[in-house]
């Protein structure tokens, strides 16, 4: 009985390793077995960020008062960009933190083949996991952060009551996934890019300072033309800020059609990155 | 008793680009693109040279593996040798899927996990205990595993009482039990083990190699990768012998040692010349050097314990010149182990020999080479010849569980005992 199983076992393989991409080949499976490990990624990062610190997990909310307080300095005070009538700390705190979120996924994820090289060419998992756990990890420092922006929102909701927030908060999981997904989308592709051609490097530091200004972030988009918003609402992060802001403070386009734009933008860029990090997963501890 | 297959490599093949990567990237790609589109061969993999480090090259990209194929067993245990490049850690690297093959399919049946470094993923910012959990989990243990092997794992490595410091402040020899404790507590069905057993004390090796067998002996299969034959003779069963990026030989253990040792260690073991060619000058001609070693067993293997004589025959072209030699014996790393000279003779014009007898047990397991000096009237030296003869002597077989390589420059037996 046992010789039988034996004997037929023998074309029956667990893992082939072969030079064949199977590109949409996402294995989901296989993530989920390495789920501890993603729980293990995310929680060194928290860690490690204010091990021997005093202030510890402080540090996470003081970066963006700082930057707050920056913005309402050079922006609302001697710039003078109108914040739609919102109060300045609330407009600038809110999509401060969404776009620091933002922007640090993006910049991690697109470093992932680069910064990993040494652990990705002793150890095999999947390497997905790791841009998971960046996301995974700056959802959890962004909503410390957002426990802030809900303080100030609450006090200038109710003390206040300056702000007109209405039922379309309940998008804000939505909003939040979008970021995620775009960030990782876009951080994916480009560090499968990276991994050969380095000049990308350069230019994508310069990309994300532009997408800074092209995005709704310190201005609202009423400032800008409406024969020039167009432009603006092709940047895929433009409808989440402004549904955002609409969301939480009353000011702001909830444009379903963009959000709907958006969307796409964001799959097409998760499923071409899925794509070619997959492709580059293979081989890049030989080109690194 | 037929076991079954858990590893078979099929023509698995590895080009490699030489060089600067980066450079030109762009038109190879073009290049490789375009050969494609038309349904050719890449046209990068034809030119691929065979791997010889020492030859010039001759192609932009070398074959680190080519055409290998094996069976492994489950339960087996697999030393993989060979000289430094001739792809043992690109076949570890294939095999524990940090790379893929330019060609050729790997067939794996069960969880495999590699142990190509100690401590992969530590974390020094992070305790013992964190790192044990993390280093886990990179190694494809889920959390439940590792808790339940974690009592295990410290006792291993015995850092109870820093468990919650973190591993920066590890002494080496901590960190690397710690790390080497988490991965041998392990329960895949194939291990992959690159050389560890180069780290850590004489016990501690201990320790490791009985955790391997008895990984082993529980059926499951172990790769394991070393320099050291002692290592792979006393743990392996069969052997695979790489050359220059293929299979040179594969079996059983000691036959595939032998075949290796005596093809690989290139011994420039004598040297003739003819007269009217012999380096030197009018007052001295290198004829020939030759080492003779006198083997004790039918293995002819210069090991630690063989003595033998360095016989050198030269030319001496001035009647009556006071002449002595001098020899000095180097490592190839370059370290003098020894200078000695014959007393100074006055010597007729013509040929003359000599031999130097060195006896066993005297040097170390190393690669040694000789330069000779000439001398006239103990103080000009007529002519001096360098790496005159290269050999190299190979460790015996120990029986203890140290195998790592033997510390000295020398290795005399003395009479040292307990009384």
């Amino acid at each position: 009985m046992a010789d039988h199983t034996k004997s037929n076992d023998a074309d029956h393989w667990d893992i082939s390793i072969t030079s064949s991409r199977r590109y949409f080949d996402l294995n989901v499976h296989e993530l989920w077995r390495y789920r501890d490990l993603l729980v293990m990624f995310v929680k060194k990062d928290i860690i490690t960020v204010y091990k021997q610190t005093i202030l510890g997990p402080v540090w996470f909310l003081l970066q963006p008062i700082f930057t707050t307080m920056i913005f309402v300095v050079i922006f609302g005070r001697f710039a003078k960009i109108s914040t739609d009538d919102v109060p300045q700390v609330l407009f600038y705190l809110g999509s401060v933190t969404l776009w620091n979120y933002f922007s640090e996924t993006l910049n991690v994820t697109s470093k992932t083949f680069s910064e990993n090289a040494t652990v990705f060419g002793k150890v095999y998992f999947p390497r997905l996991i790791l841009p998971l756990s960046k996301v995974a990890s700056g959802l959890v420092k962004l909503m410390i952060q957002f426990s802030l922006f809900i303080i100030a929102w609450v006090y200038y909701l109710f003390i206040k009551q300056a702000i007109h927030p209405n039922w379309h908060i309940v998008f804000f999981p939505l909003l939040l996934t979008l970021l995620a997904l775009l960030s990782l989308g876009l951080g994916i592709i480009i560090t499968s890019l990276t991994t050969k051609y380095r000049d990308l490097t350069f230019l994508i530091s310069f990309g994300v300072q532009l997408l800074f200004y092209a995005t709704p972030i310190i201005f609202p988009i009423s400032m800008v033309d409406s024969d020039k918003q167009f432009w603006l609402w092709l940047n895929p992060l433009t409808s989440i800020f402004e549904a955002f802001k609409y969301a939480f403070l009353g000011r702001g386009v909830f444009s379903p059609v963009w959000l709907g734009y958006s969307t796409v933008f964001t799959l097409v860029a998760m499923g071409v990155g899925i794509f070619i990090f997959n492709k580059v997963e293979k081989r890049f501890i030989d080109t690194v | 008793m037929s076991k079954e297959v858990v590893i078979r490599a099929e023509n698995v093949s590895k080009l490699y680009r030489l060089g600067q990567v980066g450079t030109g990237t762009l038109s190879h790609d073009l290049k490789r693109w375009w050969a494609m589109a038309r349904g050719k061969e890449d046209p990068y993999m034809k030119v691929g040279a065979e791997n010889d480090r020492t030859k010039k090259k001759t192609s932009d990209y070398a074959w680190a593996l080519k055409d290998i194929s094996f069976d492994i067993k489950q339960g087996d245990t697999l030393g993989i040798i060979g000289k430094n490049g001739a792809g043992k850690s690109t076949l570890l690297k294939l095999l524990s899927r940090v790379t893929s093959p330019t060609t050729g399919e790997i067939k794996i049946k069960g969880r495999i996990a590699s142990l190509l470094e100690v401590g992969t993923g530590f974390h020094p910012e992070l305790t013992g205990r964190e790192n044990i959990f993390m280093n886990g989990a990179i190694l494809g243990m889920t959390r439940k595993e590792i808790t339940s092997k974690f009592d295990e794992i410290v006792d291993f490595a015995g850092v109870e009482l820093y468990i919650d410091t973190p591993v920066k402040r590890y002494s080496s020899g901590m960190y690397v039990r710690l790390a080497f404790g988490v991965a041998a507590h392990l329960e895949p069905e194939i291990l992959i083990v690159d050389e560890v057993l180069a780290v850590g004390d004489a016990e501690f090796q201990k320790k490791c190699l009985g955790k391997m067998g008895n990984v082993a002996s529980h059926g499951r299969t172990v790769i394991f990768v070393s320099h050291n034959m002692q290592a792979v003779q006393s743990l392996c069963r069969t052997a695979l012998y790489l050359k220059s990026g293929q299979v040179s030989d594969f079996g059983q253990t000691e036959k595939v040692i032998n075949n290796y040792l005596s093809k690989e260690i290139k011994n420039c073991l004598s040297s003739e010349w003819e007269m009217d060619e012999a380096p030197g000058n009018d007052n001295i001609r290198m004829l020939g050097a030759e080492i003779a070693p006198h083997y004790n067993d039918k293995a002819e293997v210069m090991d630690v314990t063989t003595p033998f004589d360095i016989k050198i025959r030269f030319y001496n072209g001035a009647d009556n010149a006071l002449i002595n030699l001098s020899l000095v014996l180097y490592t190839m790393s370059g370290v003098v182990i020894f200078n000695v000279g014959t007393k100074p003779q006055r010597l007729a014009k013509g040929v003359h020999e000599s031999v130097l007898s060195i006896p066993g047990r005297l040097l170390n397991d190393d690669v040694y080479t000789i330069s000779l000096y000439f001398v006239k009237d103990t103080a000009t030296v007529l002519y001096v010849i360098d790496e005159l003869l290269t050999f190299e002597i190979v460790d015996e077989a120990r029986g203890d569980a140290w195998f790592g390589k033997w510390p000295g420059a020398i290795r005399p037996s003395l009479d040292f005992s307990i009384k």
